[in-house]
């Protein structure tokens, strides 16, 4: 972990309450795709974590949602304003459990962070398919910037405006895959972990009190033990989650 | 004996800079980031006789100034302190460290203080009877004078260490609680352990918090910890430590006139990893812009 200031290089609206955040700064402690990043947002206490979508030539790419007081504030921030922020946090995706064909399947903003494992899985020349699932076209981000990467993408949207009608279990149906890499809300983390044909990682999220291991505000029960999801995580194998009920 | 310099029940502290239990789990986070021999010393996580998991996600809030916290006392049991966590502290740590303790029944805070008591790395014995997120126990001591005078007598009963009492804010009259401990042999008090709190969520209609309630920390709850420090400060003759809000070397000095001999801070290492490095970086400019020559000459100066 890593206390930098970062200055921001760019804060547009790229779907529905999404914003895309370019940061520029010292990010050597931004390592690994699935790692997250904690910002002070000027007038809340706790920090806000957020995933990394991308980390790439001295700057990092971050996809939020607005869903609160913390990222409505963020989103107010204009370019060359700075944010107090701890880099390199969580365990990140582990990339050697790759297969040959990798299925990443992320739902909403869970995408962001698969984008960059995406990069790095092509980079390590290990065929990707992104499944990506969103409540309806206007929420809809980054598919072309996947399919620019990815071997193929599926979208998915649960009132049917845009791709498959359904949910990403849906598009899941019938895909050859023999790995997958998987980050969203709860509820769909868990429709993957049953329908998921082969082994695969996931990316929880918690709300968090410090974000690098001291308060046990995010601790779950896995097969090997508690995890704290923002150090021991936030990724997760298959074989070492128990589901809280 | 330099100027930031303070004692605590007899063992000599650099500085009273103390990060406080449950922020700084047992040391090891933090000493990745910077050298935590420039603490004064740290409160461990509370330890209880068995391990706990805790409590349900979510254990954490946000609010105005502060956070809500329901963690519930996760630790790995202090067997597990002792044999693992201790030695490890001890390749990064080489002072005393404060051992907090927590317990569900008189027993239980009399055998954990007694296992603690036959550590040499454990400089004091901070018994939590304030904890507001378990059932059954914690804070059910610290609310009643009675109850918080027998933990206090068993647990000194078991050891030689230092024994100081955490005390819960939650009570009417902090004072009744705090003389209680002194009567009964406590060697310090420490206070203010959180407020019990709630937040509810206008999209769900439910607490926030998996537990309902939890504990507020942070800057809201400063003034009124100050506030009991100086009540207790005034009444009782045994050490005060001070904690609630602390997050700069100005409140640290602010505790110390309110009575407090040495200054815990908690919530504040958890949002600004840094804090108590800084704090104690802080101490002597902010000293000098006051004409503060050596600390001890400000505590209780208020008073």
């Amino acid at each position: 972990m890593k206390q930098v200031v970062l200055t921001i290089e760019e804060n547009v609206p790229i779907a529905k309450d999404v914003q895309r955040m370019v940061l520029s700064g010292d990010l050597s402690a931004v390592t690994a795709p699935g790692q997250f990043v904690n910002l002070a947002v000027a007038g809340q206490y706790l920090r806000r974590p957020i995933s990394v979508c991308d980390c790439d030539g001295g700057r990092m790419t971050l996809l939020y949602k607005i869903v609160g007081q913390g990222t409505a504030k963020l989103a107010d921030m204009a370019a060359g304003e700075t944010l107090d922020t701890l880099t390199g946090l969580g365990n990140g995706f582990d990339l050697s459990a790759a297969g040959q064909r990798n299925a990443l399947i992320g739902g909403g903003i869970g995408a962001a962070p698969l984008y960059w494992l995406a990069r790095a899985l092509k980079a390590q020349g290990a065929e990707t398919c992104a499944v990506l699932g969103f409540n309806s076209a206007e929420d809809v981000f980054y598919a072309d910037a996947f399919a620019a990467i990815c071997d193929s993408v599926i979208l998915a949207t649960a009132d049917g405006s845009r791709g498959v009608r359904g949910f990403v279990t849906d598009a899941m149906a019938g895909l050859a895959y023999d790995y997958f890499y998987t980050c969203g809300p709860e509820p769909m983390l868990k429709a993957v972990y049953k329908a998921g044909a082969s082994d695969g990682q996931f990316s929880f999220e918690e709300r968090m009190g410090c974000g690098f291991g001291a308060c046990m505000g995010c601790t779950c029960k896995t097969v090997t033990g508690y995890k704290r999801i923002c150090r021991d995580g936030p990724v997760l194998r298959k074989g070492e989650i128990l589901w809280a009920d | 004996m330099g100027r930031l310099s303070v004692s605590l029940c007899g063992i000599e502290l650099d500085n009273p800079v103390i990060p406080a239990s449950g922020t700084f789990g047992y040391g090891y986070e933090f000493a990745e980031l910077y050298d935590i021999n420039l603490l004064g010393t740290f409160s461990f996580k509370g330890t209880t006789l068995q391990p706990r998991f805790g409590n349900p996600t979510p254990r954490i809030a946000e609010t105005s100034g502060g956070m809500l916290n329901a963690v519930g006392l996760q630790n790995p049991g202090v067997d597990s302190v002792i044999s693992e966590e201790l030695p490890r502290l001890a390749k990064v740590f080489h002072k005393p460290v404060m051992a907090n303790v927590s317990g569900f029944s008189l027993d239980e805070y009399v055998a954990v203080c007694r296992r603690l008591d036959a550590c040499p790395q454990v400089g004091w014995l901070e018994v939590n009877i304030s904890c507001p997120n378990v059932h059954g126990g914690g804070m059910a001591f610290g609310t009643d004078p009675a109850a918080a005078a027998e933990v206090t007598a068993a647990v000194k009963a078991v050891t030689t260490k230092p024994v100081i009492m955490k005390l819960s804010p939650n009570v009417t009259d902090i004072v009744a609680v705090a003389r209680a401990c002194e009567d009964a042999g406590a060697d310090a008090v420490s206070l203010i352990n959180t407020l019990l709190s709630m937040r509810i969520d206008l999209k769900t209609r439910r607490p926030l918090l998996a537990n309902g309630t939890g504990g507020l920390s942070g800057p809201a709850v400063f003034p009124l910890a100050v506030r009991m420090v100086y009540q207790v400060a005034r009444a009782v003759k045994i050490p005060v430590v001070g904690l609630g809000g602390v997050s700069s070397a100005e409140d640290v000095l602010e505790m110390m006139l309110a009575g407090a001999s040495a200054v815990e801070v908690g919530a504040a290492n958890l949002v600004q990893p840094y804090a108590c490095r800084d704090i104690i970086a802080a101490l002597p400019g902010t000293m000098d812009k006051y004409g503060i020559e050596n600390l001890n000459e400000i505590i209780g100066g208020a008073l």
